[in-house]
């Protein structure tokens, strides 16, 4: 048996597989194929203040192992989502965990206070968005913009919700962001999202998807997925980390956790595979347990530990358990 | 005409064999063994099918219209399903043969509304669209409807379905843009006498879009609706992707961009914005936040 539980900053989860924003609705559809409220947190579509259509079609391009999608947040804004989406995810006994997001500073500061007294286990603040006060720049991709909406977020949110900043992988140093997000209150990290995309229709020879780019997904971006959270986890090692991008199966979840997440989220592989998230959650439990772990939590970081290092933690785990042996032995 | 809304089970997931494949035409039958998703099944339902094996490079589900389904009888528990080869998923899937697992989530989609009582209906199929068509008719013919079938598409070997359209209800109108089978043109021009000779209700639709919005023109012309089941592609199939959007126009008047994979396939046709589908309409719901990207 393993420890399966784990904890995003002071949010406890039992166990560390959760959905990514925007490939799992707000759990009503998935919870068809599995009890939402077993997995570690569902976390909802990031949601704005108001109504957004979303891009035109086509939204969505297969690419080899991966994808790349248009949809430009589609969603019904802050009050249908306080009317019907939350309430359904407490009713069914889920941790929510809520992403916003904005165009502006202050429409994260919206949410964050519309959010104030809802059930939210925690806020994940999706940065990847252009900031229209500053030329369409992503905040993501700038630490100082990242920053400003972040620590303004942890001023207007509810101080016992902890507050994740998800990061774009489409920048020079991701560790360079982490800090500065760190540094302006954000509890954890959560990373990676998309990668910016482009693919051709030969038919029409014009670009495949109504919003020209697009952001890529899937198993096809996982390996730098998890040298972001390789990154970040050696910048800032006591930093709780949220890890995604392509987890496939177990053994990629484990692949995170090693790298230094606390816990990961399941997305694109979701439309392949409704009842993923599950799956995956059983099948890191039997890979932990292949390889002498006990708990989670003693995985998380695993990697960055010598192999020396590595061999002293097994060892010493056989020194403790050994005397209990031999003391039933002798009763 | 009062039409009921039917009720919808909810889809699983399963593991279904192939049973059988047969080519007709340029399309491949599929029989799958799938007791969970032939149990809850109702006629302009779907099955979203994994491609390219467990190991496989293509994440994206491939959509089929069900038909054939048997809950019970000879071949209880089974699902067919034709599929038109047109990429790499599909390529895959008409390789496949008999015995093979295919990872399978279904029924999924609103099923075609049923008139309360029996009523005339004018069923349209274009291509592989008469697919779903096959069960409506039987449903249609076990409540004591009257219909006509119209089956139509580019060249003869892209029809599909008239053979067994035609061993339920005795005769069937074809059409083909080349004239290599049935009368040359298009569906919609034996349409309206088909209305009018049977007093129909109602048309029932499924093809490709430009057709469904010439079927849905015809049906306003003669004041009846017309139901329609669109062939987007969806990736997910059930509603969590958000890929599958069309612009469509709600009873309170507010056009929304609506998944057509849980809000459709079946619609009905005065409510969708044909002419919108792949822009964004300024007066869509939330189309103003988008901010001009
Ligand atoms: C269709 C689609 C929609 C997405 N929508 C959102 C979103 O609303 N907010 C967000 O923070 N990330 C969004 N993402 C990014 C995912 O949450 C995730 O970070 C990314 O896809 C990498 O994980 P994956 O490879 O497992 O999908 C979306 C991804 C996809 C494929
Ligand atoms: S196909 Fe994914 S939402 Fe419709």
């Amino acid at each position: 048996m393993v420890d399966m539980s784990t904890a995003l900053s002071t949010l406890e989860l039992p166990n560390p597989v959760l959905t990514a924003s925007g490939c799992a609705a707000a759990g009503e559809e998935l919870n068809q194929f599995f009890d939402v409220s077993e997995i570690g947190a569902v976390v909802t579509k990031s949601i704005m203040t108001r109504a957004r259509s979303g891009r035109p079609t086509p939204r969505m391009a297969e690419t080899p192992s991966g994808m790349l999608n248009s949809i430009g947040l589609q969603g019904p804004g802050i009050d249908s989502f306080l009317a019907n989406e939350l309430p359904w995810l407490k009713a069914h006994g889920a941790r929510a965990v809520v992403s916003i997001a904005g165009s502006h500073t202050d429409e994260y500061v919206t949410l964050a206070k519309r959010l104030y007294h809802h059930p939210v286990a925690m806020l994940e603040v999706n940065i990847s968005c252009p900031n229209v006060e500053n030329r369409g720049q992503v905040f993501a991709c700038d630490p100082l913009a990242a920053a400003r909406v972040i620590s303004a977020v942890r001023r207007a949110a509810n101080p016992n919700v902890p507050i994740f900043a998800k990061l774009s992988p489409d920048v020079t140093d991701i560790a360079q962001v982490a800090r500065a997000v760190i540094e302006a209150g954000a509890d954890g990290i959560s990373l990676i999202n998309t990668l910016l995309g482009l693919v051709i229709d030969l038919d029409t020879l014009r670009p495949a998807l109504g919003g020209v780019t697009g952001g890529l997904s899937g198993p096809a971006i996982r390996p730098v997925a998890v040298r972001c959270v390789w990154q970040v986890h050696q910048a800032l090692p006591s930093v709780p980390l949220l890890g995604m991008g392509g987890i496939k199966t177990g053994r990629d979840a484990l692949e995170f956790i090693l790298a230094g997440a606390s816990a990961v989220s399941v997305g694109t592989v979701i439309f392949h595979d409704p009842s993923a998230p599950m799956r995956i959650a059983r099948e890191l439990e039997a890979e932990l347990a292949a390889r002498g772990f006990q708990s989670v939590r003693e995985a998380i970081g695993f990697a960055h530990r010598t192999s020396s290092e590595q061999a002293e933690f097994f060892a010493a785990r056989i020194a403790t358990t050994q005397p209990d042996v031999d003391m039933e032995a002798t009763v | 005409m009062s039409i009921t809304a039917v009720t919808q089970a909810i889809p699983v997931q399963e593991i279904g064999e192939i049973f059988d494949v047969t080519r007709l035409g340029e399309y491949t039958q599929f029989t799958v063994v799938a007791p969970g998703v032939a149990a809850g099944f109702r006629p302009g339902q779907f099955v979203a099918i994994a491609v390219g094996g467990p190991d496989t490079s293509m994440l994206l589900r491939r959509s089929f219209a069900l038909y054939g389904v048997k809950p019970g009888g000879d071949f209880a528990g089974t699902i067919q399903f034709v599929v038109a080869e047109h990429g790499r998923g599909t390529e895959w899937l008409v390789r496949q043969q008999i015995g093979t697992k295919l990872d399978l989530v279904g029924p999924l989609g609103v099923p075609f509304p049923l008139p309360r009582e029996a009523s005339p209906a004018v069923l349209v199929g274009g291509g592989y669209g008469t697919a779903p068509l096959l069960p409506l008719a039987e449903a249609l013919l076990a409540q004591g409807s009257d219909i006509e079938l119209i089956l139509g598409a580019a060249t003869g070997s892209r029809l599909f379905g008239e053979l067994p359209a035609k061993r339920l209800i005795g005769q069937v109108t074809v059409t083909t843009d080349d004239g290599s089978a049935g009368q040359r043109g298009w569906v919609t021009d034996p349409l309206p006498s088909a209305i009018e000779r049977l007093g129909a209700q109602i048309v029932y639709a499924c093809g490709p879009m430009g057709m469904l919005r010439a079927v849905g023109e015809v049906a306003a012309a003669h004041a009846i609706p017309a139901q329609v089941a669109v062939e987007e592609s969806m990736a997910c199939g059930i509603g969590v992707c958000m890929s599958c959007v069309l612009p469509v126009r709600g009873s309170d008047g507010t056009s929304k961009f609506v998944r057509s994979c849980v809000e459709g396939p079946v619609f009905e046709a005065g409510r969708v914005r044909w002419a919108d589908v792949g822009t964004l309409p300024a007066d869509l719901l939330g189309a103003d936040a988008m901010g001009g990207r």
